[in-house]
């Protein structure tokens, strides 16, 4: 045969039709296509510290506790159904306690910041288990008011330094434990995630989403599920705060700040909700912008929402879902 | 008898701080973030008006007020019109209007204007003057708030109850798929209700703002009321709505005279979070009582 046909194959087909959550890989290029976007992932969180310079590694720490929230925020409004305002409680609640643990026992932050995720967490579910019978807005309502409930009952009785806060903690050995703990968190948070989901725990999550009258039928005790997935998304924001705490050696009302709960979300926006992968990209590209924009002092909030509402109104499905879509839809030429 | 009348006081300030909200949100379901920083920027136009373009205190008014409700009336129709129909994005998107509404007077005014937002930017009272009812001084201003706000929730139930606008509010709020083969416009009706509501917050600013002075902080403290009375009243509820501010003024007036200043706020998101806990649909709420809860 003189000219060989081709045809344009796309590569996710072959493996999607064999598989649907099991992979049965047949060749290299199908396991390179898998691979690839986990290894850059990965690759590029680890490498980026090398490349930048001090100032830049700090706003690296700070995007990786934006991320964390972000990946709890995602799977509570996603993979959940609950959406929580109140991310700024996890982070409080994580940063004073790992604070007060390394100011009135002089514990190190590796003893405290462990203690701080776990009680903190704790604390907050339990804070949060009332509102659970609660749903869609109202939870939202419920979820933003604890923050702002947090720092009127410190303010009111004046405990754990007040308004002024406490300085003076004790921060980490050096740059580099700062930055490896955290990106080395996140990424673990997101793959954890993200298995999470597709195990049996994340498809009944997922069914109390969509319908939970549905699931509750079905001999399954909803509140319980959503107490684990209320748990298990303030473990990572408590992780966030007691960071933080160790991170600038000092804690005060500002945990408690809406920066903490409306980020995360705008991150979610933009990076793509429900993917649990977007949240982070989100919140890598947000921080160091609205830092880069630190010029125009408060202006920069301005920018930064009149960049969030052109997404939601012109991209509504964020950067990681039409990424997807596109390797989704990358084709090869093969041979007939 | 101090708690009774500045309780009064301050009950009326929070329905008359709610009514547009609770049009906007409660009635025709379309929820509005950017109330609080329409009601600052009302003010603050207001006290540009008359201070920079040295203008007649009642037209200020009747500008600003036009002003806030085409700002509404863009609100939707630039925004919130791609968004319908998916609650967390309005509200994210609305809520990012307000912020930069509040972040851009913080900053340095709108357009021209120069001016920033401190302590020392108050609007003079309609009515300079006191009072005196049962031995307590009440400032008339106070109670020009007080006879605005009953006249304006009364008003507005009429409004809701007997008015082919107000009827397809609601209309649109309950069932928007059979408002609409019965006629009614649903975008249409939603922007009128933004740029009523929008009207509404403007409206309370330059009533009550004489009390106190044009700040930013105070545009997120008056969303916090709003969404409290609204949603602990109940959803589309005149009553409710009254009822609820009355509950939060007077606990946390009676709050402040016991514990003192410090445990206004505590209180009054105590009381919030705690009504929303057992009664998630309000005090009054009848409708989709059942969704609303698990």
């Amino acid at each position: 045969m003189a000219d060989r046909a081709k045809r344009k194959k796309r590569l996710d087909r072959s493996i999607k039709v064999r598989t649907e959550g099991l992979y049965a890989l047949a060749s290299w290029a199908e396991m390179g296509y898998l691979f690839m976007p986990r290894v850059v992932l990965v690759l590029g969180l680890l490498l980026l510290p090398l490349v930048l310079d001090m100032y830049w590694q700090r706003v690296l720490c700070s995007a990786g506790i934006y991320a964390l929230l972000a990946i709890g925020f995602d799977f509570l409004a996603e993979y959940v159904g609950l959406v929580c305002l109140g991310g700024a409680f996890f982070i409080g609640a994580g940063g004073y306690i790992a604070g007060l643990l390394n100011e009135y026992f002089h514990w190190s932050p590796f003893v405290t910041i462990p203690i701080a995720t776990v009680l903190g967490a704790g604390i907050s579910t339990l804070v949060l288990v009332p509102c659970l019978r609660l749903r869609g807005i109202y939870f939202a309502i419920v979820s933003f008011m604890f923050p702002l409930f947090a720092v009127f009952i410190i303010i009111a009785l004046n405990v754990f330094g007040g308004t002024e806060g406490i300085t003076a903690l004790d921060t980490f050995p050096n740059v580099w434990v700062e930055l490896y703990l955290i990106l080395g968190v996140v990424i673990v948070a997101l793959f954890a995630l993200r298995r999470l989901v597709n195990e049996d725990m994340g498809i009944i999550l997922r069914g109390i989403m969509d319908n939970d009258q549905a699931v509750r039928a079905s001999g399954i005790n909803i509140i319980a599920y959503k107490t684990k997935a209320v748990f298990i998304a303030a473990l990572l924001g408590c992780f966030g705060g007691a960071y933080l705490s160790h991170l600038y050696g000092w804690l005060g009302l500002s945990l408690f700040a809406m920066d903490f709960s409306i980020l995360p979300i705008a991150a979610c926006v933009m990076g793509g909700m429900g993917t649990l992968v977007g949240p982070v990209l989100g919140a890598f590209i947000l921080t160091p912008m609205s830092e880069a924009l630190r010029g125009f002092g408060q202006l920069r909030v301005v920018l930064y929402c009149l960049i969030l509402i052109g997404f939601m109104v012109y991209k509504p499905e964020g950067i990681m879902n039409a990424l997807q879509r596109k390797y989704h839809q990358f084709e090869v030429w093969e041979e007939v | 008898m101090d708690i009774l009348i500045y309780g009064t006081v301050n009950s009326v300030v929070f329905s008359l701080i709610a009514v547009g909200f609770t049009l906007v949100y409660g009635v025709a379901r379309v929820p509005n973030f950017a109330h609080g920083s329409i009601y600052v920027l009302v003010g603050f136009l207001t006290w540009s008006f008359v201070n920079d373009l040295k203008m007649n205190y009642a037209l200020a008014i009747l500008l600003s007020l036009v002003i806030a409700s085409i700002v509404g009336l863009l609100i939707y129709r630039l925004v919130l019109i791609r968004l319908r129909g998916m609650p967390t994005s309005e509200i994210i998107a609305s809520f990012a209007v307000s912020l930069i509404i509040l972040e851009g007077l913080r900053m340095q005014g709108i357009a021209g204007f120069k001016g920033f937002i401190g302590p020392f930017y108050t609007l003079q009272p309609f009515v300079e003057g006191k009072i005196s009812i049962a031995g307590i001084f009440v400032d008339y201003q106070r109670l020009i708030i007080i006879g605005a706000g009953l006249g304006l929730v009364i008003f507005l139930w009429v409004f809701t109850h007997h008015t082919k606008i107000g009827l397809s509010l609601r209309a649109i709020a309950q069932d928007e798929r059979a408002a609409m083969m019965l006629g009614v416009n649903s975008d249409r009706t939603a922007m009128i209700s933004l740029s009523i509501g929008s009207a509404l917050a403007g409206l309370a600013a330059v009533i009550i703002l004489p009390l106190g002075s044009v700040r930013a902080e105070e545009g997120y403290r008056v969303l916090i009321y709003a969404l409290a009375v609204c949603i602990i009243g109940g959803l589309g509820s005149w009553g409710g709505a009254v009822l609820a501010s009355f509950v939060l003024a007077f606990a946390m007036k009676i709050s402040t005279s016991l514990f003192g200043a410090l445990w206004e706020s505590v209180v009054l998101v105590g009381t919030i979070i705690l009504i929303l806990l057992f009664r998630p649909s309000g005090l009054l709420g009848k409708q989709k009582e059942l969704e609303e809860r698990v």
